[in-house]
């Protein structure tokens, strides 16, 4: 057994082997822009990897996020390893391109790869990729399909779980259900069996949608109407990570008078003089109450947009902000807290 | 009394009023990674415009709930409605795009009224114009156009004011003309299109001009029942799409046009200042005029003279006293911790603005709750004006 700093952790509960999301084989991480949807995913592959499991962590979007979270170079698309967890498991990343995907798929499904450069050339691989909208999220999904498949058929290259850092929440489940668009336009035919077969991995419970979330007004809005329309289309919704959180820096009875303006200001002066500070005390005790009444008005908020939250009724992950940003050390902590929380 | 400062941004400042008080200027677009506040900031610019004589069209995409009521837009029908509450001699009339509205007055707009309506029905086109990523993009660029044409012929507005879509790539609206150009001028609408124009003929030429394992393939993948859905849109859709193209070119070169002032929405964080460099960047390739960079929720710093690990060192000595010193000391690790993301969000904007020399900046301090009413939305106009 391997002896890393992780296992020393308390919350590191190595006893606890079932997983929380049984049968789930993709997990896919949409979330309000700016909310932290890649490093969440990037964490919950990490927190899923531990204890000698291999995860694959894919992204959609062309924005090379995973490689900068990981502090690599820029990520061709080919499965490749990104990070070791605890316990000797290993975390994969494959930024997908839709280009490449397309001929992919056609290697795949019909064995037509030298035909790639012929359709390259006539303008084809272009409008599927870019000009006909919705293609694009045809072969995004098609290629996550493909890699539950590799489960499945007990691949010797499969991985025990897919990480989908997704589409934001505006627009999940559309880029979820495109396939079943598209098998409404083919009726029949091999793009309508394809389609049908897609919407088998991703409509069902081997799929789970987590949702990526402030404590703020809009994101929470957001996730609630996402998760109204991916049940409207019948995908199957996950969790919700709570993101960025702040702790707790004050009691009940403190808020209450930092919100009223009532803090004994001239007291916390002296105290504050008392600790040594080198600017004037009154100055200072004036704007530590300002401050407190800010994070008030703040702490205030986040308890409502909680309540919200809770009405879900869903398994929520609460994770904190990181006052210094995400960095690797940062994300194998986020990690480790999602373990304690039981996520694997 | 006390010392309240924002980010030092070694920058010139970003001078909205000016940009307002410049007639010349007649388009402003606001453009941006997704959750930086770019409705918002589109939103309170043209208020702002409003109420200093500015008669102002403000599109909107796909706005939140409480920002849309906030200037009284309850329904989604594609038309500017004037919103009440404006002081001063100036307008402002609002509206939110409806993508697929837009997209069937394309077609009727284009086509004769038999042809139109076998467009509408068409399976694939209605999977097309409601439901695909990436239609959006399209359809702001052409009603953007459409708002300016009307502004042009009856002086409707002199200023318009564009949010953008929340794109995996913000700018992608950009490619339009240029995708669709290639589109329609390549060869393979004509292989799209040849099933609809008589079946084996259209086939039998492409294939002659060296197309057969191209068609075989489309066959292949498609089944030939799309393909001949397909077909038959892109056949019937084929004038439309030119009228459309010319109007994306001519909104295009709109965007160049000295007239237009783009402004860069961003938050100091380090994925939106990347998706910021990244459209500055684009912005100058493409010969866009940009007026410069407003970045949304910078924390505000209180007591700057105070470092944060004075505060450290000061609540550490505090802890285990009386109720007020144990206070005083949560009081001062609630300043460490903000004076540890002010300076992270400085060391960000830093490094943008060295990578960015003379692009001007103005900055909003973090709001505790987001934007309900139009007096918020000059609250966070007055914020923006004062770079």
């Amino acid at each position: 057994m391997h002896t890393s700093p992780w296992t020393a952790d308390p919350d590191y509960a190595e006893t606890v082997t079932q997983t929380r999301w049984p049968g789930v084989a993709l997990h896919v991480v949409s979330g309000k822009g700016g909310a932290g949807k890649t490093t969440i995913a990037a964490a919950l592959a990490l927190a899923l990897a531990h204890d000698g499991k291999r995860t694959l962590l894919m992204e959609v979007e062309g924005r090379q996020g995973i490689a900068q979270l990981f502090d690599t170079a820029p990520l061709p698309y080919t499965e490749r390893k990104v990070a070791v967890a605890p316990g000797g498991g290993e975390v994969w990343a494959l930024p997908v391109d839709p280009h490449e995907a397309l001929l992919d798929y056609l290697e795949i499904f019909y064995n037509l790869r030298r035909a790639g450069s012929v359709l390259k050339k006539i303008g084809a691989i272009d409008f599927a990729t870019t000009i006909a909208p919705g293609l694009r999220d045809v072969l995004l999904t098609g290629k996550a399909c493909e890699l539950v498949r590799r489960i499945d058929k007990n691949a010797p290259d499969a991985y025990q779980a897919i990480v989908l850092d997704a589409p934001p929440t505006g627009r999940i489940a559309k880029f979820l259900n495109v396939n079943s668009e598209v098998s409404g336009i083919a009726k029949v035919g091999p793009i309508h069996k394809h389609a049908e077969l897609v919407m088998s991995v991703i409509a069902s419970p081997r799929t789970a949608v987590h949702l990526v979330t402030l404590l703020e007004e809009m994101p929470v809005q957001e996730t609630v109407d996402g998760i109204e329309e991916l049940r409207a289309d019948g995908l199957p919704v996950g969790g919700i990570f709570v993101n960025m959180t702040r702790p707790a820096m004050l009691s009940a009875d403190q808020l209450v008078q930092a919100r009223a303006g009532t803090l004994p200001l001239d007291a916390i002066a002296a105290a504050a003089a008392a600790a040594g500070v080198r600017t004037d005390p009154a100055l200072v005790a004036a704007a530590l109450g300002l401050e407190a009444r800010e994070h008030a008005a703040r702490v205030d908020l986040e308890t409502r947009e909680r309540r919200r939250i809770d009405e879900l009724d869903l398994p929520t992950f609460t994770l904190p902000m990181i006052p210094d940003g995400i960095d690797l050390g940062a994300l194998y902590e986020l990690a480790l807290l999602l373990r304690s929380k039981g996520v694997r | 009394m006390t010392v309240r400062g924002q980010l030092s941004v070694d920058a010139p400042p970003l001078r909205i009023d000016s940009i307002l008080g410049d007639r010349s200027i007649r388009i402003i677009v606001c453009t941006g990674a997704g959750g930086v506040g770019k409705t918002t900031t589109a939103a309170a610019i043209a208020l702002r415009a409003a109420e200093q004589g500015r008669r102002v069209c403000v599109l909107t995409i796909d706005p939140a709930r409480r920002l849309a009521q906030a200037m009284g837009l309850t329904t989604l029908d594609n038309t500017p409605r004037a919103v009440e509450g404006i002081t001063g001699a100036g307008s402002l009339d609002a509206m939110m795009l409806d993508m697929k509205r837009t997209f069937d007055e394309v077609v009727e707009a284009h086509s004769d009224p038999e042809r139109a309506q076998a467009i509408l029905a068409n399976p694939f086109y209605q999977a097309l114009s409601s439901s695909f990523a990436g239609t959006q993009e399209y359809m702001a660029m052409e009603k953007l156009g459409q708002l300016r044409t009307e502004a042009d012929r009856d002086g409707t507005w002199d200023l318009i004011i564009v949010d953008t879509p929340p794109a995996r790539n913000a700018l992608d609206f950009l490619d339009a003309p240029a995708r669709l150009g290639s589109f329609l001028d390549g060869r393979f609408i004509r292989v799209l299109t040849a099933p609809a124009r008589g079946a084996g003929r259209g086939i039998g030429k492409i294939a002659v001009m060296g197309f057969g394992l191209f068609t075989g393939v489309l066959s292949k993948i498609l089944g030939a029942q799309v393909l001949s859905d397909i077909g038959n849109f892109v056949a019937a859709i084929d004038t439309t799409f030119g009228g459309f193209r010319e109007r994306a070119d001519a909104t295009y070169a709109l965007l160049q046009d000295l007239g237009t002032s783009f402004v860069v929405v961003a938050t100091p964080e380090r994925d939106a200042l990347r998706e910021a460099s990244y459209f500055v960047e684009r912005l100058k390739a493409d010969g866009m005029p940009l007026a410069g960079l407003v970045l949304n929720r910078v924390q505000v710093v209180t007591l700057t003279e105070m470092s944060g690990e004075e505060a450290i060192a000061s609540a550490d000595r505090l802890d285990d006293g009386d109720e007020i010193e144990s206070l005083t000391a949560a009081l001062l690790r609630l300043h460490a911790q903000r004076q540890q993301i002010a300076s992270r969000q400085q060391h960000l904007a830093e490094r943008f603005t060295a990578a960015h020399a003379g692009i001007p900046v103005t900055t909003v301090p973090a709001l505790a709750e987001d934007v309900h009413d139009l007096q918020g939305l000059r609250e966070v106009g007055q914020l923006l004006a004062e770079a």
